[in-house]
């Protein structure tokens, strides 16, 4: 069973800024999930209307095979979303916001478990001090804490890892692989694409509120990844506008003094020598020549055009 | 179906808009009280132990039941309407929109909140004049009524405001210039037949004039207007504000795009 299934989801702001056009996509129960896309793609607005923040323009989406739109009061009890925005309650400390979260959810407040929350995600020093008091950091993972709070089947996460450090994001992540060997669907964006590269075992990426793409993330590096020539000249490379014509079939990134040319998603003899052969006529014969496989980020960037946010 | 319902939540929130407003009791409970208890030494000592013109009761008599209905109805509203703007500029508004909640089990726990605040500030201005005034009980259930009926008004025009307004300049736009006038203007400090004639035809436009005069005809027994016929309009105001607070809600009125 899909634990969401979105068909046709739209939305338009009063402004008229369209947001997500006609997006249709599965996320199978018990995946890890990454949704990647450049700021300002659609991501927060089709989390936001997950969570029933933003009213949706058209579409219809279903969790766990439950009309999200028509049956409000069960989805949201098994559904959890970590909202990208940190806020907090100034009246209450960290306890009590998981508790009075728990109540709010129609769940009896179960102790032991807010226990365990704040113990892994290292709250429990500061369960009692105000939310004032707390740093970003900590904000954030109580965030993470009042969405897992009532046990949510699906967890939504909206950039949980922002502001977080490293050994902190690390020993974070490590509880959501046991959540999702657990059977918790997890739906992530993050900006760490590395992250996603490691943890999720499919992939989405949207941009300007469209779906470009869908796959399991082993499909998509094995089949989608192209690999790359890099060619490594003495001097720094500046491609004049013919010579970026005559290499522009292979979308040729110039860094510095290497120059990325993009072969097949197969590397074989036959393009690896067309490309080699093209590069020399235009650049002369290379210091040193590597092949290399496109990663996460290569693949983001190729698709999305981004070379600043995600 | 069952699960489009929550009591457990209702029950929740009622129980956390409560904490929060004693949480800080000085701002919520002490300090309205205080207010309201300097008006009384204030005009005590001013007027004496004249009578007002037209009811024949001691003005200090007829005093005591408006600003504690005052008080009731200006914390009513300040309970959902500060709860909800401070929320929405704090951008904590999306954990109550996230919540599996009907919106009906909303407006319900936060309007209980609001009645509550408004008997505890009542109660805390009754207990600290019982030793110094001659306080009568003339009609307990229109004490009940009008003070239970006029917080469920106050608290669903909190709850509309609170929705409505963007920033808290919004929210001091209608606490200043609507509902501050309206309390003041409503017979708290004076009988209507004090008044020149345009002056008391206006006032029963107000329909805080009705609240008041009806709260106080439950203490001393007697009014400016037929409280019984203004009771009846009481409810039928009091269920058509939760009504209107439900249908915000239920539409995500100004709380989501």
């Amino acid at each position: 069973m899909n634990a969401l299934e979105i068909q046709g989801l739209s939305k338009s702001y009063s402004g008229g800024k369209q947001a997500l056009t006609d997006v249709s996509l599965n996320v199978p129960e018990g995946s890890f999930f990454a949704l990647l896309g450049p700021n300002g793609a659609g991501k927060s607005t089709l989390i936001n209307i997950l969570a029933d923040i933003v009213r949706p323009g058209g579409g219809r989406i279903q969790l766990l095979g439950h009309d999200l739109f028509q049956e409000r009061g069960w989805c949201k009890r098994r559904l959890g979303v970590v909202p990208q925005e940190v806020a907090f309650d100034p009246f209450f400390n960290p306890r009590e916001i998981l508790r009075f979260s728990s109540g709010m959810y129609g769940v009896a407040v179960d102790e032991a478990w807010i226990e365990a929350l704040l113990e892994r995600l290292e709250l429990k020093p500061h369960a009692e001090k105000n939310t004032r008091q707390l740093s970003g950091g900590m904000r954030r993972r109580l965030l993470v804490a009042q969405a897992l709070v009532h046990r949510p089947r699906v967890v939504v996460l909206d950039e949980p890892t922002a502001g977080v450090d490293v050994e902190l994001r690390k020993r974070l992540w490590t509880f959501m692989r046991e959540l999702n060997a657990a059977g918790t669907t997890i739906l992530l964006t993050t900006h760490y694409l590395e992250e996603a590269e490691e943890l999720c075992d499919q992939v989405a990426i949207i941009d300007q509120g469209t779906l470009l793409m869908h796959r399991p993330m082993k499909e998509l590096l094995d089949d989608v990844a192209s690999h790359v020539l890099r060619l490594h000249y003495a001097d720094t490379i500046t491609l004049d506008a013919p010579q970026t014509a005559a290499l522009a079939c292979w979308r040729p990134r110039v860094q510095g003094r290497s120059i990325d040319l993009c072969l097949s998603t197969k590397l074989d003899a036959s393009n690896f020598h067309q490309v080699y052969t093209a590069a020399t006529a235009v650049l002369g014969a290379p210091k040193e020549v590597t092949t290399v496989q496109e990663d996460l980020e290569d693949i983001f960037l190729r698709l999305t055009g981004d070379h600043d946010g995600r | 179906m069952a699960d489009e319902y929550n009591p457990r939540g209702a029950l929740t929130l009622f129980h956390r808009e409560t904490r929060r407003f004693m949480r800080v009791k000085m701002q919520t409970i002490i300090a309205p009280a205080l207010t309201a208890i300097l008006y009384l030494v204030v005009f005590r000592y001013a007027m004496g132990e004249r009578h007002v013109p037209g009811l024949d009761v001691p003005y200090f008599d007829f005093l005591i039941p408006g600003l504690i209905m005052m008080a009731m109805l200006q914390n009513a509203f300040a309970n959902t309407s500060s709860s909800l703007i401070t929320s929405k500029v704090m951008n904590v508004h999306v954990f109550l929109l996230m919540a599996p909640l009907a919106p009906i089990e909303v407006v319900l726990a936060a309007l209980a909140a609001s009645v509550i605040r408004a008997i505890v500030v009542a109660s805390v201005l009754l207990l600290v004049l019982f030793p110094f005034a001659d306080i009568h009980f003339a009609h307990v259930w229109m004490i009940l009524l009008y003070g239970v009926c006029g917080s469920i008004i106050m608290g669903g025009v909190g709850i509309l405001s609170g929705m409505w307004a963007q920033k808290f300049d919004d929210m001091a736009t209608i606490s200043n210039f609507i509902i501050l006038p309206l309390t003041f203007l409503s017979g708290v400090f004076y009988s209507v037949h004090q008044l020149p004639d345009v002056w008391q035809s206006m006032n029963h436009f107000n329909p805080f004039f009705y609240l008041i005069d009806g709260f106080r005809y439950g203490f001393i027994g007697v009014g400016d207007s037929d409280p019984v016929q203004a009771a009846l309009v009481v409810v039928v105001a009091a269920l058509a504000v939760t009504t209107a607070c439900w249908w915000a809600w239920k539409n995500g009125w100004k709380m989501k795009e």
